[in-house]
């Protein structure tokens, strides 16, 4: 088995140090939304439309364009929505860290509630007291 | 009881939160083109092929460049309405035939009637890239500067013709 995996690995290996513009494409396309079924990155999709961008962003690469170009590209024209991991900015503050805050704000009113109760038990059970010394 | 009223009350405004996203519509997708000058192009005509169109042809006029396409259902839906807003003679209707084949494009609007001042044909669909065109059909309204103002996705109905179109093209005519 472990030969096998090795083997595999082997061969994947030339791949792996020269992506062809064609791997390039496709882990690019990962990252553009396809417009049309919204919830498909444009490599998934075979919507026209994702086609079409699809050949946009193999025409950009193969003229030597670069990653951030082509993403430029693509949002100036379809906005932010086209990418699949929206950017941080004032605007998606709230989604980026609005679960984190949530949790945070959790987090902090159990401490708070397992505080006070534990004061109140302390007050109410003078047994608690030896417990607490 | 007043210590359910802390829960109660996150747990309502959370199902505000998610009732309000349910009513978003995802499709509408805010375009970046909005105050924009509108993406330069010269395409052939759809009846005279030896001809080009582009933006630049309207300079000084307020216009609107509806994209359509012979294949698109939505498209023959609002048709009509277009045909309508063309007879009042009070804005050029410029179409883009998307993704289309010059005869398919020609003999629909031979078919259904013809409200536009002419057509373009964006057979490959890249002039529709850089107007950011994801569906047909979509309707821009340029100004006199050739800036785009507003974008419609989907079909227009005769509710956004009165209340969006015609008082923005009135606005946009007076400066």
């Amino acid at each position: 088995m472990r030969s096998l995996l090795l083997c595999l690995m082997l061969a994947a290996a030339p791949a792996l140090a020269e992506p062809t513009l064609e791997q390039h494409v496709t882990r690019l396309s990962e990252q553009l939304r396809c417009l049309v079924c919204q919830n498909q990155t444009i490599a998934d999709s075979h919507a026209q439309l994702a086609v079409e961008l699809k050949n946009q962003v193999r025409e950009q690469l193969a003229a030597g364009a670069s990653d951030q170009e082509v993403l430029d590209y693509m949002v100036q024209r379809y906005g932010d929505f086209v990418l699949y991991r929206p950017p941080v900015k004032p605007s998606t503050w709230l989604l980026w860290f609005g679960p984190l805050a949530m949790l945070l704000a959790g987090l902090g009113l159990l401490f708070v509630k397992v505080r006070q109760r534990q004061a109140q038990g302390d007050a109410l059970d003078p047994a608690g007291e030896t417990h607490a010394a | 009881m007043r210590r359910f009223l802390f829960p109660l009350g996150l747990f309502f405004s959370l199902v505000c939160l998610l009732g309000a996203g349910l009513r978003l519509n995802p499709q509408e997708i805010p375009s970046p083109l909005i105050g924009k000058p509108a993406p330069a192009f010269a395409l052939a005509q759809l009846a005279l092929p030896d001809k080009t169109f582009g933006p630049q042809d309207m300079q000084g006029q307020v216009w609107l460049l509806n994209v359509w396409a012979s294949w698109c259902t939505a498209c023959r839906q609002e048709h009509p309405l277009l045909l309508e807003l063309a007879g009042r003679n009070q804005v050029s209707i410029v179409g883009m035939d998307y993704m289309d084949a010059r005869a398919d494009g020609a003999k629909w609007l031979e078919k259904h009637g013809n409200p536009y001042r002419l057509s373009i044909l964006d057979s490959d669909g890249k002039v529709g890239i850089d107007y950011g065109v994801y569906g047909v059909p979509e309707t821009f309204v340029i100004d006199k500067r050739g800036v785009i103002r507003l974008k419609l996705a989907g079909p227009v109905t005769a509710e956004i013709i009165e209340k969006k179109l015609l008082p923005l093209i009135k606005e946009l005519n007076r400066a």
